[in-house]
């Protein structure tokens, strides 16, 4: 049975053609058109190395069914920075050595992303905590991270400013 | 050619790239998911392998329903015991000490859950795993074995790495019997697993006899061995790419099964194939660290000053092969006592094999150790850091020789400032927070060998004066793309930018196995040497040129500085590698240099680092749950390639002192022997919010001893001490000592 | 993960007859069908997907002081809700304590209420399993059961259900609006989860076919929204299903306790609704003896059905820790750390 969906992925809206509706959104990025910077590290929703952006929300994309997306807005980690301009969570990322051997990274840079979103965290590290908790890292990159996404934070917070100023 | 660093090399190297706080190189291209890894590989006409598991762990598999799996559409082939390539050399052979039994579908046996017992190939992920699921195998079962019960003990041949099983100094009974303070304790620590965030992963591609791999490793050069002997071709005829690992902790540093049924997967279809572990597959065959129990039986005299430490651990390994976790041996370089006796006892049962997991033995036998060192502190009436400050060992104390540095006095001394510890009350369950938490203080000791093993590089320079360094190095994470090209950097006297640093595949020189904290120190001396091999080329070249300002300073020396060489005992007369090179009409020079231990040195010093790890912990006083609030490590390590990198590295080290205290254990069924919580749900690591507040110190150290570069590494110290830290600080909140860990809400709940 | 014949109607009729057919069941979000499914616990051989039902991601507040949810709101999205945080704290505090951000954003609260038991047997496809294949035996009765049941258990199961959402949910007097081949009927909330007895595999009333299409809290439930606590021990600080929790919600006027709401969760097979010890609370001054009291009085019946005798203590005790801090007042926000204790003080009850 073949199933017809259509996704936007990274503001590229796509016709895809699914022959299983098994495939979930994670292997459909990864295996099927080729945006394997998400990462697959549990495939059930408990490490969140899967985290990308669907209608503006970060979700896990291992525990999504691909055909139950059919009109969705996806952003992956392929889509965030503008060519060499990082997102401000990349740039941050960087800058706190908020990561080591880099697995977790897209996904935790896209929860970093949608938390920020959320708008739920504040400048509270405890709320980042709590919000990023969904984010496994075994490398124990969290302090990092939490400064991280704390900085892109206030970075995004002052570019607002300045363009409704 | 190749030239060995001497301790006054002729020509001096200048740079400023060790020691400094760069960002990651490879930084970029992580936050951007476009760093490459295993699984993310799709060569043309690629099919996917999925690996059948064993339910039982033990007995055999009586029958596999492959017929139902080769009808399910997608499914290419179906691989067996009955229906594989052939290999070279058994797999249950030991051909080195290095080389660990692996189950590759020889025959029909279980020896433990979660072992392979066939692998479905199909053109899609999901037809295979489908496919992998209509195997419906059937099994002869045996009763399982399980836990450090599960049958008779006996005492291992050899601990760790060919450590022995006992170490005997000064007589422990004599001593304990006659010691005016005495602890005895048991200590419990669970089966663990590495979990590193990248599954075990495979893309092979055969053409002929030469074979091209994707695969995480942290050593290419073994795994090329291995590999070559099992596939009876020869090492060189297999290309590994392995520029990032997505983590390792020791679980990728030797080959595993299912990373060589992969290999087999890609021979019998004759097409690419992709082979990734589910995240319960890696429950079993990519090894673990055994559960451990620990007596330690510990004396002083009446001021507090160690007679004796007996330290005895009774481990697991798997029925079919030989690692003995040397959990003992962590109380041979501690602390200062006349006699010490370190001892194993061993129990086989139907695991996967245990092995190298991120600080093997200095992780279960310091938590044991600095728990006990808490209780005869205790028990002398003596501040845990007064204790160790008289008990500190001046000279290594099983082996009584002199240390190559030892900055622990340092770390204990700036690590309690920075924490605060002076004014911590003696007594537990002193503390409470403004909210009413019980708050309480710990802290451990922390070492881990300074090891090296040995390693190449290759350097060039070229006419444009550029220069490229060349070694296969394995960044796990540690930070070798920028901390080994800081060094390569200086090595050649050149500033990074001029620098390419060429790593992570097998074709390149190799530059050692990524383990026991040594990578940077060995592949890093490696890399030194390489360059300066080649800049005495270079300034050969020079010397010898009576049109080069340089001719004629042969004796006196050069320094590479900044992409020019300068007359040492006059700097006016320089010359840059472009002109160099250019004017002898040579487009590059190359040479290697090596990197390995200096035996002498070896003999006459015992090389650690060390660290002191203060840590705070509130307990909720009545329903027993606990947080990490503070944690202070100060570590001396000896050189400090990048101190960015060297934060970071200690940074996950103590949180895994958090997991071992607080939070993983993996919980097997006693009666089918499988591990119920093979998953990261139920298996516990710590999460964000775990990790309220880090502080790493690092005191500085130099070592002349440990190798050129004075680098001891730093990846496995900030275990150790942590764990125990922690739990020291659950005790001084509450009042109550477990010795069981991880430290549960039912072990203090009603104790409280 | 076997396959399966995936539809996607676009009304509740379409949808109620697609899922009447045997081996059919709804599909929302799917971050516990998939879960199972890919576990090998679950093989359905027909999704029909729900999410693209009209109608049923609405938050409505009705006219008599109720609320409406529907089946498809997004856990995420009720708790971030600023009405319904305010009436109905103890429920957002719960729902935020649960799973993860990416979790809770895709989880629908229809399928919160519907989600299956953490027990690592029922997930471990090989072990004996009633609920997974009737007669086959409990191989958790005798195995790792530390963190199973202590209330309402039976021989032949002594899962638990990990819903944060229902506990306070079902203390509020919560109630489930049922679509299914004979119509629309409400059952309460309390009601929907079974106790295993002899038949764990019932979990719920439903039937084949039934769809939850809404749930629903009484305006009454708004009269605890200064008094409202959600408490939840975990093994660690975040991300992890709860040992033991507690909802307590309380009316209190001049220093009395008019009404008192309690419910527990990880102790039973459903969302523990205390009413004895509401009883005993309804008023009685709201102290530290009366809660201890109460606390004992909800376990009363607690036995454990494994190496989890702790969990009755526990029970007690976060019982008597959420009451205390209900008494002294819903925090004007959701703590940072929802449901955690170390986001409130204890010294008031040390």
């Amino acid at each position: 049975m073949n199933f017809s969906i259509s996704l936007t992925v990274n503001g590229v809206r796509r016709e895809i053609e699914l022959d299983d509706p098994r495939v979930t959104l994670l292997d459909l990025l990864r295996e099927r058109l080729d945006l394997t910077g998400t990462k697959k590290g549990c495939d059930r929703g408990q490490c969140g190395a899967c985290t990308v952006l669907v209608d503006g929300r970060r979700i896990n994309s291992c525990l999504a069914l691909a055909v139950s997306q059919d009109g969705a807005d996806i952003l992956t980690i392929e889509g965030v920075a503008h060519g060499d301009q990082l997102h401000p969570v990349q740039a941050a990322f960087i800058a706190h050595d908020a990561f080591q051997c880099g697995f977790c990274t897209p996904g935790q840079v896209m929860s970093g992303i949608g938390l920020i979103t959320e708008g739920q965290a504040g400048d509270d590290p405890e709320r980042v905590r709590e919000g990023m908790s969904g984010n496994l890292c075994r490398c124990g990159a969290y302090a990092g991270i939490t400064e991280a996404v704390l900085e892109a934070q206030n970075t995004l917070a002052n570019s607002d400013q300045r363009r409704s100023a | 050619m190749s030239l060995e660093l001497t301790r006054d090399p002729a020509h001096l190297r200048h740079g400023s790239n060790i020691g400094q706080p760069l960002t990651r190189r490879d930084g970029v291209l992580k936050v951007k998911g476009q760093a490459r890894y295993a699984a993310d590989n799709h060569p043309p006409a690629m099919l996917y392998a999925v690996i059948a598991v064993s339910t039982i762990a033990r007995g055999r598999v009586t029958s596999l329903d492959v017929d139902a799996a080769k009808r399910y559409p997608g499914v290419v082939d179906v691989m067996t015991p009955s229906h594989k390539p052939p290999l070279a050399e058994d797999p249950d052979g030991k051909p080195n000490p290095f080389a660990f039994k692996m189950e590759l579908l020889q025959n029909d046996e279980v020896r433990y859950a979660n072992q392979a017992i066939a692998v479905v190939i199909a053109e899609t992920l999901e037809a295979a795993t489908e496919g992998a699921a209509l195997l419906s195998p059937q099994y002869h079962i045996e009763p399982a074995r399980v836990g450090l019960d599960g049958a008779e003990s006996y005492a291992p041949p050899v601990v760790g790495i060919g450590n022995p099983a006992e170490v005997r100094h000064g007589d422990v009974d004599v001593a304990l019997a006659g010691a005016s303070n005495r602890i005895e304790a048991t200590y419990e620590t669970p089966a663990q697993y590495h979990n590193a965030m990248e599954p075990h992963a495979m893309v092979a591609s055969w053409d002929g006899d030469k074979l091209s791999i994707d695969t995480p490793s942290q050593g290419m050069a073994m795994a090329q061995m291995r590999l070559g002997g099992l596939l009876g071709i020869p090492p060189v005829n297999i290309h590994i790419r392995s520029p990032f690992l997505g983590g390792g902790f020791g679980s990728k540093g030797l080959v595993s099964g299912p990373q060589v049924l992969g290999i087999m997967a890609a021979k019998l279809v004759g097409r690419p194939v992709k082979l990734v572990l589910r995240r319960d597959q890696m429950y079993g065959p990519v090894g673990h660290r055994p559960p451990t129990r620990q007596t330690l039986r510990i004396g002083t005299d009446g001021e507090g000053r160690l007679t004796a430490i007996d330290h005895h651990a009774k481990v697991t390994t798997s029925t079919f092969d030989d690692f003995y976790e040397p959990a003992a041996d962590a109380s041979h370089t501690r602390y200062a006592s006349p006699a010490i006796k370190t001892s194993h006892e061993a129990v086989r049962v139907d695991t996967g094999t245990p092995l190298f997991m991120r600080a093997p033995g200095e992780a279960t036998g310091s938590i044991a150790l600095e728990s006990a060192i808490d209780e005869i502190a205790v028990a002398c009436g003596m501040d845990p850091l007064d204790f160790r400050l008289k008990n500190y060992a001046e000279v290594e104390p099983i082996s009584g020789k002199p240390f190559s540095s030892k900055a622990l006095r340092q770390c204990y001394a700036k690590g309690a400032e920075r924490f605060g510890w002076a004014g911590r009350p003696l007594a537990p369950r002193q503390m409470r927070d403004d909210d009413g938490f019980l708050v309480g203080w710990g802290m451990g000791t922390a070492t881990f060998p300074a090891l090296m093993f040995q390693a190449q590089a290759r350097a060039v320079i070229r006419s444009d004066g550029s220069g490229v360094m060349e070694s296969g190095a394995h960044d796990m994470g540690q930070g070798a793309w920028t901390a080994l090209a800081q060094i390569a950097a200086d090595g050649l006297g050149l500033g990074i930018d001029q620098v390419e640093f060429r790593s992570g595949t097998s074709d390149l020189p190799d530059a050692g196995i990524a383990g026991g904290s040594a990578h940077t120190a060995t592949a890093g001396a490696a890399i030194h040497n390489a360059g300066a091999a080649v800049i005495a080329k270079l300034a050969d070249l020079a010397t010898n040129d009576e049109h080069s300002p340089l001719f004629g300073a042969g004796n006196a020396g050069v320094i590479a500085r900044e992409g020019r060489l300068f007359r040492r005992d006059d700097e006016a007369r320089s010359e840059s590698y472009a002109d160099i090179l250019t004017r002898a009409g040579v487009a590059e020079i190359e040479a290697s240099g090596g990197g390995a231990a200096d035996p002498a040195a070896q003999s006459s010093y015992a090389m650690h680092a060390h660290g002191a790890v203060f840590a705070e912990v509130k307990v909720d006083p009545e329903l027993g749950q606990v947080r990490v609030t503070r944690l202070v490590g100060a570590f001396a390590a000896g050189r400090i390639i990048n101190p960015r990198l060297v934060q970071s590295q200690l940074f996950g080290g103590m949180i895994w002192g958090v997991s071992f205290a607080l939070h993983e254990e993996a919980v097997m069924d006693h009666r089918s022997g499988r591990i119920l919580n093979a998953n990261l749900a139920e298996y516990h690591i710590p999460v964000n919010a775990d990790v309220p507040s880090l502080d790493v110190l690092t005191v500085d150290e130099h070592d002349p001893h440990v190798n050129a570069l004075g680098i001891k590494g730093v990846g496995e110290i900030g275990v150790t001490g942590s764990a125990g830290a922690v739990a020291n600080a659950v005790w001084h909140a509450t009042g109550v000592r477990v010795r069981r860990f991880p430290i549960r809400i039912d072990d203090l709940l009603t104790r409280l | 993960m076997m396959n399966f014949d995936y539809v996607r109607p676009l009304t509740v009729a379409e949808a109620v007859a697609a899922a009447s057919e045997k081996g059919a069941t709804y599909l929302a979000s799917g971050t516990n069908l998939l879960d199972l499914m890919k576990g090998g616990v679950c093989h359905p051989s027909r999704l029909v997907d729900v999410t693209r039902l009209p109608g049923l991601d609405r938050v409505e507040y009705l006219a008599d002081g109720g609320v409406r949810i529907g089946a498809l709101v997004r856990n995420a999205d009720l708790a971030h809700d600023a009405e319904f945080a305010r009436a109905f704290p103890s429920v957002a505090e719960a729902l935020l304590s649960g799973a993860s951000a990416q979790l809770r954003n895709a989880a629908t609260v229809g399928g919160n209420v519907l989600q299956r038991t953490r027990c690592a047997y029922f997930y471990d496809a090989p072990s004996a399993c009633n609920k997974r294949w009737p007669g086959a035996g409990c191989d958790a009765r005798h195995g790792e059961n530390r963190l199973h049941a202590v209330l309402g258990w039976s021989e032949a199961c002594i899962a638990t259900h990990p819903s944060d959402f229902c506990v306070p949910l079902v203390a509020l007097d919560a109630v489930v609006e049922i679509e299914g081949k004979s119509g629309r009927r409400e059952v309460a909330l309390e009601a929907l989860h079974r106790l295993p007895g002899d038949t764990p595999q019932r979990e719920t009333l439903l039937e084949r076919g039934d769809l939850i299409v809404a749930l629903r809290l009484p305006a009454e439930a708004r009269g605890f929204a200064a008094h409202a606590r959600y408490i939840k021990v975990r093994e660690r600080t975040s991300y992890a299903f709860a040992v033991v929790s507690a909802a307590a919600s309380l009316r209190i006027e001049q220093g009395t306790i008019r009404e008192a709401r309690l419910a527990l969760g990880g102790v039973a097979a459903k969302p523990w609704r205390a009413r004895a010890a509401e009883q005993v609370l309804a008023g009685a001054a709201p102290d530290a003896a009366g809660f201890r009291e109460a606390a004992r009085i909800a376990l009363a019946d607690a036995k454990p059905s494994g190496d989890n005798a702790f969990k009755i203590e526990l029970a007690e005790r976060i019982v008597v820790r959420a009451l205390t801090l209900a008494t002294a007042g819903t925090p004007a926000r959701i703590p940072a750390l929802p449901g955690s204790p170390f986001s409130s003080g204890v010294r008031h009850v040390a």
